[in-house]
């Protein structure tokens, strides 16, 4: 069995998740580059991103001129100060002209004063702007994910919707905040410092821009090469996190098999190929800032010495050699915070792309033009010729599904697992939409009736007993408004769950959270109760008693009574037991009715249901 | 912020560093003898800026004496370059062998976890321990190598340079020093703690988003998109709220970090003015020069500091990372190797449970009390009761997952916790309630691990998926027995998935069997021709089986009922019906009567 392949670099199962860039403090990632995802339409996205920043563009506009403004004033001060050091110069002989000294001094105290006003209302602002637009997105998407028809969620983890609210998002605020600020004030030291330098001194710009693109090209070659070693690090992180993964969930059984020496090997492949991808990536981002100040010192140096033979010939003043060694640090300075931005711009738009993706998909079709409400049904429901497949396949899950439900009746779905007795639930809702055929509700079909008129028609138990964080009362009540206390407790006395909710501390305002102490059937109660607050006319139970152990559905198998009482009620249910006493029993198979009847109808027939049904209690021979 | 819990954060960090190996600590001494290289070279470059200043305002200088001063300084630049490329390797080299070596100490203390242990931190929790925490610690320590000795030795050595040249620059310095730390401490008291806040509020978000993921059926079922949509609004208002109080906040730090640059530059040209006025003459170009030099070291003074508080920044989330991982590598295994490895003769295959109490550690009510049976070679025991009866309580003390509290678990004549817990876990073949697939091949997970007898042949694979009744499926898979199975399964339906499982388990050719519940995903039909097959093919093996369908336990040798962690019957299932209130109850409940009879 040595055919195990350590193929960690090409598993593809899950996305890896970028290392520890969880939310919070934009922080000093400083010279961090690469290692950030693209974007597949780069161009694209950004449009879109700015699209959907409209309502923001003044605001943002005013953002940027105070960006550029306050850069353009921080480039006012070397030349001032050129001008102190002229006037300290000249002065050596005769005496420093100090009145004039202290006059510009001021003057550049105002400027400076200024400059920083602006930068902080540039930095303001963005912080303003990014936070709402992250506010909306994040809103956006959550209202999405209610217009999504549910069938999206069978083909995409909730994983990867959370981590679009909260990390694409997060991403989206981060990057956009530090970016559009960066990437306008950067552009302006560069452009108005090669500018300034240009007026004051070509030679000596000549020499201080040379300088600084030698050091550049060199940057640019190690961040080129440095690229696949910091993808070949998010790949190994990936592999890592989906082993530990693996091995952590799975710990019972590679500690019984003995697998810990299987698990340990694949460990050590994956951990020493991550330890040298990251010496590389960490190396080479390491030696960004080093480049950086080298290049700053190489310009120091080319100015200097320039200066210094200039200054010799006579051709200018010592005054600009201060200026340039101003200049020089304004000028490399913001050519490495673009290097930074254009990583952020790419990261921005790869989180982008996922949220507008999100965003982008199919909508459940708009009803509001919908008049026909139905209201007071007397429980009638008619399935004909019923067919269904999923968009995005081209297997037909349901074939010709013709039955007929009588008001009050007990209907009972029964079949092998993927029969498709829970997609007729989901088509019953609305959950999805059939392909031909029709569902008729007292003879009125429920596509020409919203889909919220539907649900409304509905009480519905499911096998997930879905709770959320929040007291007993706020469960069982739910959305539905006006519900007084004393019809609370009546449903809970009705499902026989009162009396446990009187022995908790707090009672029926004890908060359920995630680690309750509530048993699966208690759980379960509770939804039935919440079904019986809704008090719809018809009852769907999708497997409402599979999770609990037989004797406890002997209590809820109660409450379910009580609550069928007089409704129109779908039952489906694994155990076959619970749906004896069934009007009609629905056998499926492979997405038809192959059989129905009553339970003793179809055992005295002796097809599938009473193999189905046999098949439990069979001896071994 | 207060300077105490500052400290603290330090302490965490340098507790975690004791794991530090020997050659990463040499490592960090190398390093430091280039940092203070680099740091020498680094302050050498304005001395030279000296002299060139000093040879231009003098005047009567060939141009080859600057350029010979030229050349030095980008020789000393230069020098910086090399030695600090050589710092940032060694830096990268410490932080990823480190952190190699933290993830392995970690690896293998989960390993040898047993269940209350791994309970006790979450499997979840666990992962983030070993993966990000870890990349926190080590994106933490290449950059505090390079930046946090750096910095403090930059501006020592630069105060000293700089201290006998004019107390009013020095004190245009300090006021600069003053004004950042000022404005740094007011970010960090009012920021970080936000910063922490909102990964609180994130989680909120997440958790109602979830919920809402969840029960997208419910939720749509109760027209309830608005509610929790106005859920959502609130806690995504919050956050929002926190978020903008925060990063206004950082806001102000960059530019006000230019603005204590620029201002001092000016503040020491200005005194500088004043200062080479009232000078005499001949100090005058010496003062001008050294004015220069001045302004040079204050940058380096003030941007250390700016550097240390960079690390103060990063240093609260790098140490929570350290304690959690600290906590997972300190924390030390409740279940012990014995020495064991053989057992007593002509007892293959027998469990014995003697008077057997558990509780979990913590607890005041006892899981189970004074449970005692015996299980022969060959024979199928059956366990059944009531959710929280403690059934499957009682089959993990078998493998050691838990230790009894009192009494003694005996496998082939032997206490548990006597053998080598390789040795236990080669007698058992093992399915949980909810299977654990790997990602690789049907073969590999079937024939996963290793049973103590040599490698498994493909013919011992096919035996078991026949017997697992999984010969059907297997086929339809592109590829067979090498078709690719994903993580967690996700390819494979439910049943499949426990089919394999259970393929996996008979694989093993095992002493002992142990089903913990293994067989609810199967349908009736399936666990029927699964439970037949294992009784012609494996009759020798003793199979321990937790159930909650009298129809798949019908037939064994042995129904042990528990209610309330009790023993309240043993028996076959006839003698039950007869004699055992709360069995009949459960039979009666699945079965009507007549079908029991």
């Amino acid at each position: 069995m040595s055919k195990n392949e350590y193929e960690f670099e090409e598993n593809k199962s899950s996305p890896p998740t970028p290392p520890g860039r969880g939310p919070g403090m934009g922080g000093p990632g400083g010279m961090a580059v690469g290692g950030g995802e693209k974007a597949k339409d780069f161009k694209g996205t950004w449009k879109k991103l700015i699209a959907y920043c409209k309502p923001f563009l003044p605001i943002i506009i005013i953002a940027i001129i105070c960006a550029s403004g306050g850069a353009i004033l921080t480039l006012v001060g070397p030349n001032t100060l050129k001008r102190i050091t002229n006037f300290i110069t000249d002065g050596f002989m005769s005496g420093i002209d100090l009145p004039a000294v202290t006059k510009i001094c001021v003057t550049l105290v105002i400027i400076y004063l200024s400059s920083w006003l602006l930068s902080l209302s540039q930095g303001y602002i963005m912080a303003t702007m990014t936070q709402k637009v992250s506010k909306k997105l994040r809103s956006d998407v959550s209202e999405k994910i209610n217009r999504l028809p549910v069938s999206y969620y069978n083909r995409t983890s909730y994983g990867d919707v959370l981590s679009r609210v909260t990390n694409d998002v997060d991403t989206i605020g981060q990057t956009l905040n530090q970016s559009i600020g960066t990437l306008v004030s950067a552009a302006t030291l560069f452009l108005g410092s090669l500018i300034m330098m240009l007026t004051t001194n070509a030679i000596m710009t000549l020499a201080a821009v040379g300088a600084t693109v030698i050091g550049f090209v060199l940057m640019m070659v190690i961040m080129s090469k440095s690229q696949k070693y910091f993808s070949r690090q998010q790949k190994n992180l990936g592999a890592m996190n989906g082993h530990v993964e693996e091995i952590y969930s799975g710990h019972n059984v590679v500690k019984l098999y003995n697998g810990e020496k299987d698990a340990k090997k694949r460990f050590n492949h994956i951990n020493s190929a991550l330890c040298d991808s990251a010496f590389k990536s960490q190396f080479l981002s390491g030696l960004m800032m080093p480049i950086m100040i080298f290049i700053g010192n190489f310009g120091y140096v080319a100015v200097c010495v320039t200066g210094a033979v200039l200054v010799m010939n006579g051709t200018i003043s010592f005054g600009v050699i201060v200026a340039f060694m101003l200049y020089v640090r304004l000028f490399t300075q913001p050519l490495s915070q673009l290097a930074q931005v254009a990583t952020s711009l790419q990261s921005t738009a790869a989180a982008s792309e996922r949220v507008f993706a999100f965003l982008g998909e199919t909508e459940m079709a708009d009803e509001s033009h919908k008049t026909t409400k139905l209201e007071d049904v007397k429980g009638e429901v008619e399935f004909r010729n019923v067919r269904f497949g999923y968009e995005d396949s081209d297997v037909t899950v349901i074939h010709d599904f013709s039955a007929r439900a009588m008001p009050g009746q007990k209907i009972a779905i029964v079949g092998p697992t993927g029969a498709g007795k829970t997609t007729m639930v989901n088509l019953l809702m609305r959950f999805n939409e059939i392909q031909s055929g029709g569902i008729f509700i007292d003879g009125v079909p429920t596509s020409e009736i919203t889909r919220e008129n539907v649900h409304d028609l509905f009480c519905m138990v499911l096998q997930d007993t879905w709770l959320f964080e929040g007291t007993i009362k706020e469960n069982i009540v739910y959305c539905k408004e006006g519900v007084s206390d004393a019809e609370v407790v009546k449903a809970c006395k009705a499902v026989g769950i009162h009396h446990f909710i009187k022995t908790l501390p707090q009672g029926y305002d004890t908060v359920l959270a995630d680690e309750s102490s509530l048993s699966a059937g208690q759980k379960q109660q509770i939804t039935i109760a919440r079904a019986m607050i809704k008090n719809a006319p018809m009852l769907i139970l999708d497997e409402a008693t599979s999770s609990v152990d037989t004797r406890t559905e002997l209590l809820i198998q109660k409450a379910m009574d009580k609550l069928m009482e007089g409704r129109t009620s779908f039952v489906i249910a694994h155990r076959l037991s619970t749906i004896k006493n069934a009007d009609v029993i629905f056998v499926m198979r492979d997405g038809d009715i192959v059989e129905s009847g009553s339970h003793q109808e179809l055992l005295e027939k002796g097809g599938f249901y009473a193999e189905l049904y046999n098949s439990q209690f069979e001896k071994i021979s | 912020m207060p300077i105490k819990s500052k400290g603290r954060f330090f302490i965490k960090m340098i507790k975690i560093l004791k794991y530090m190996k020997k050659k990463e600590r040499l490592l960090v001494l190398c390093s430091l003898v280039f940092i203070v290289a680099q740091v020498f070279l680094d302050l050498k470059l304005p001395d030279y800026m000296t002299e060139i200043t000093k040879l231009v305002q003098t005047g009567d200088n060939k141009i080859s004496d600057i350029l010979t001063q030229g050349g030095w300084m980008l020789l000393c630049a230069f020098g910086s370059l090399v030695a600090s490329i050589i710092v940032a390797g060694f830096a990268a080299r410490i932080a990823s062998s480190f952190s190699m070596g933290l993830r392995e100490l970690q690896f293998d203390k989960v390993e040898a976890f047993s269940m209350q242990e791994i309970n006790s931190f979450s499997t979840a929790s666990l992962i983030t321990r070993s993966t990000n925490d870890i990349t926190q610690v080590q994106m933490f320590i290449a950059m505090g190598l390079q930046l946090l000795i750096k910095a403090p030795i930059t501006a020592v050595w630069a105060v000293t340079k700089i201290a006998g040249k004019g107390w009013q620059w020095t004190t245009a310095t300090a006021v600069a020093v003053l004004v950042l730390i000022i404005v740094i401490s007011i970010v960090i008291t009012f920021a970080i703690p936000k910063f922490r806040k909102i990964q609180g509020l994130t989680d909120n978000l997440n958790r109602v988003t979830r919920e809402n993921l969840t029960g997208i059926r419910v939720v749509r079922a109760y027209n309830a998109e608005k509610y929790q949509e106005n859920k959502f609004e609130g806690a995504n208002s919050e956050l929002t709220n926190n978020n903008l109080f925060a990063n206004r906040i950082m806001s102000i730090m960059m530019p006000s970090m230019s603005l204590i640059m620029s201002g001092m530059s000016l503040a020491i040209y200005w005194i500088g003015a004043y200062l080479i006025d009232s000078a005499g003459m001949m100090d005058k170009i010496t003062l001008f020069s050294n004015m220069v030099v001045f302004m040079n070291y204050a940058v380096q003074v003030v941007m250390s500091f700016m550097m240390v508080s960079m690390i103060f920044i990063m240093l609260p989330r790098a140490s929570v990372a350290a304690k959690r991982i600290v906590e997972v590598i300190e924390t030390k295994p409740t279940i012990l190797d014995g020495k064991k490895t053989t057992s007593v003769d002509g007892l293959e295959g027998e469990i014995e449970f003697r008077n057997v109490s558990f509780k979990y550690p913590d607890a005041a009510e006892y899981v189970l009390e004074d449970v005692s049976f015996t299980a022969h070679r060959g024979e199928t025991v059956a366990f059944i009761g009531s959710t929280g009866s403690g059934k499957s309580t009682l089959i993990n003390l078998v493998p050691r997952f838990y230790d009894t509290t009192e009494g003694e678990v005996l496998i082939d004549g032997v206490n548990v916790r006597d053998y080598t817990q390789e040795a236990l876990h080669n007698k058992f073949g093992y399915v949980p309630q909810r299977a654990v697939i790997f990602s690789g091949t049907v073969e590999s997970n079937v024939a996963y691990g290793d049973n103590g007898k040599g490698a498994y042949t493909t013919e011992d694979v096919e035996n078991s998926i026949a017997i697992a009744q999984s010969s059907d499926f297997v086929e339809n898979i592109p590829g067979k027995l090498e078709g690719k199975v994903a993580q967690g399964g996700t390819n494979l339906s439910g049943g499949q998935k426990q089919r394999l499982s259970i393929a996996r388990a008979v694989c093993r050719k095992p002493e002992i069997y142990i089903f913990d519940d293994s067989f609810s995903a199967l349908d009736y039909k399936t666990d029927k021709l699964l439970r037949h097959a294992l009784k012609e093919k494996t009759s020798d093996t003793t199979s321990l089986i937790v159930a909650q369908r009298i129809g798949t336990i019908k037939e064994a040798d042995k129904i042990v009922v528990l209610e309330e962690g009790r023993v309240v019957g043993i028996g076959t299932h006839e003698e039950l019906m007869k004699s055992c209130s709360v069995y009949q109850e459960i039979a009666l409940s699945q079965l009507s009567k007549e079908e029991l009879a």
